[in-house]
């Protein structure tokens, strides 16, 4: 399964830091670099992380450094059909394990609070709000993201109904939309548009997509 | 969140003993059981609950519905309220309770959450919410900020001077008019609760909601044969068409016949500090013709002690058309 690598230059858990991005310059740092050295138990810490280059000897400090075994619980997660050991913090999130833990930042962070469906992934292909889940209680779970769901040059169905139809404007709910109406096509939904919105309602789109959000499933729901 | 322990319960007994320890089952319970997630877990976050051993009972076999030798139905507490709301004996024969499943929520609250996690759901006063302020249920003795504050969403019925906040459920709305019994096991055996004496008022105790004890495990809720002829029916209002909690919901289970109700079952949400069944509103219907008049008067008795605070009293009048429009609609179904 090819996995989303980051378009910016430093580093992910696959590349090491190079030695001048290791320097206290101030933009050398991305947040998402930072975060991805942090690892579930720095994010799960109290004191807020800074974004500032001051964080750099503190970034190789971590990176370097073993996870504490303290409190951590060993966990095997089965992610779009490929196995992952981790230690993690009990209180990851299945949505901050996936993002933060495997770089899969696929899924996204809206609320938080399982009110936005920004979140939705399939555990065991039911629709899910990952941001109310830990990881660790998901071991023996077939868990798939929308990594999982389809590529560049090989779209799920559903994901080409959604560029077809223009299904999205910013894209930050767009990967939830699409899982949730993926998980649809198994549930049982009535015809109309109206019951398409009644089954996709657990996934807000600021941005106001919807009437092309549900002639995009609509679309696809007639072809499969 | 504060930090936890995190164990994986593989028996009953497991689950029994490890929040034995716990000094409450209540609001600051140090031991919590997690199913769904979708309550604990977003608590925690707000850090309103914080337990110090959080026990994944997900692996008990829970998760069965099963017809009972006299015609009826006997719910694992670890079902997903989706699984639930489309069994077809469910939607059979006690559509109250799909109805009002598929009316809270979303589709993916709906596959994590569990019927006994549906039970125990909390409210939603933002002040119970925000360790901000003082709120008498989340830290007792700190008073009621939702008094005289923002207590538009809150409970009109049951209400003491110490706490107004509503039970959000739709389902336990459906479950106390289908007059549903809870099995509970814990350290000291097994025992049947009926719903109506599961939920305790505030009073002088808020952070008290329900009468399960440190250890005490849900393991199933059982609903009666239905009674011949009856039909069931959920109505639930609020302020966008989906996925919002009630400002009023009715629950109703009634037989009809030549233009009598012969059997009527009232249950009220979104007005009640727990699942409201309104006895008194029974008392009207019962064996009368069932027209307008009637149910107005079903709906009068049902609010007559309705104690609204500054920014509900719109829920009495709403909460008697509710009712009002649900016995309407009922008496149709036949």
């Amino acid at each position: 399964m090819a996995k989303h690598v980051p378009d910016d230059e430093v580093a992910t858990s696959e590349q090491p830091i190079r030695e001048e991005d290791k320097k206290p310059l101030f933009g050398r740092v991305s947040r998402r670099s930072f975060l991805s050295h942090l690892g579930a138990a720095g994010i799960a810490a109290t004191a807020p992380p800074l974004l500032a280059a001051t964080a750099a000897p503190a970034m190789e400090a971590v990176r370097d450094a073993a996870p504490s075994a303290e409190g951590t619980v060993p966990i095997k997660l089965r992610i779009n059909g490929q196995d992952h050991q981790l230690q993690l913090d009990p209180r990851t999130t299945l949505l901050d394990c996936l993002r933060e833990n495997l770089n899969l930042p696929g899924t996204k962070k809206g609320c938080d609070h399982g009110q936005c469906g920004a979140c939705t992934v399939h555990v065991n292909g039911r629709r899910v709000n990952s941001c109310l889940s830990f990881a660790v209680m998901h071991p023996n779970d077939e868990i798939t993201t929308i990594e999982g769901i389809g590529q560049p040059g090989h779209l799920h169905p559903m994901q080409a109904a959604f560029v077809e139809h223009d299904g999205y404007q910013c894209g930050y709910c767009t990967s939830g939309q699409i899982m949730s109406a993926v998980a649809l096509l198994k549930e049982p939904v009535g015809p109309s548009d109206d019951d398409v919105k009644q089954a996709m309602y657990g996934n807000i789109c600021r941005c106001g997509a919807y009437p092309n959000i549900v002639a995009a499933v609509q679309h696809a729901r007639r072809q499969a | 969140m504060d930090a936890f322990s995190f164990t994986r319960a593989t028996t009953l007994d497991q689950a029994i003993q490890s929040a034995a320890q716990s000094p409450t089952a209540q609001q600051g319970a140090e031991v919590r059981f997690v199913a769904g997630g979708t309550t604990l877990i977003d608590l925690m976050k707000l850090t309103v609950e914080r337990p110090k051993q959080v026990v994944d009972i997900n692996g008990l076999a829970l998760d069965r519905i099963e017809s009972t030798p006299d015609g009826g139905l006997i719910i694992g507490a670890l079902t997903r309220n989706s699984d639930v709301a489309r069994h077809p004996k469910v939607q059979r024969d006690y559509a109250v309770l799909s109805q009002a499943l598929l009316s809270g929520a979303s589709p993916q609250l709906r596959n994590m959450a569990t019927t006994g996690g549906n039970l125990l759901q909390r409210t939603r006063c933002v002040y119970f919410r925000d360790t901000a302020h003082a709120c008498n249920k989340r830290e007792p003795g700190t008073g009621c900020s939702a008094i005289g504050g923002h207590n538009r969403m809150l409970a009109i019925l049951g209400t003491s001077k110490d706490c107004i906040a509503t039970n959000p459920s739709d389902q336990n709305v459906a479950l106390a008019a289908l007059e549903a019994t809870i099995q509970i096991q814990g350290a000291k055996g097994k025992r049947n609760v009926p719903i109506a004496a599961f939920y305790l008022l505030p009073g002088s105790t808020p952070q008290r909601e329900n009468v399960l004890e440190p250890g005490d495990v849900i393991t199933s809720v059982t609903l009666p044969a239905p009674a011949a002829g009856t039909r069931s029916l959920y109505l639930k209002l609020r302020d966008r068409a989906a996925y919002e909690f009630a400002l009023a919901s009715a629950a109703i289970v009634i037989k009809v016949d030549n233009g009598k109700i012969h059997h009527a079952r009232v249950a009220l949400g979104g007005v009640g500090t727990k699942p409201w069944r309104s006895s008194e509103a029974e008392a009207v219907l019962q064996g009368h013709v069932a027209d307008e008049a009637l149910f107005r008067k079903a709906a009068e008795a049902a609010l007559k002690d309705a104690q609204p605070a500054s920014e509900n009293g719109f829920k009495v009048e709403l909460s008697k058309r509710c009712l009002i429009r649900a016995l309407t609609m009922s008496v149709k179904l036949a």
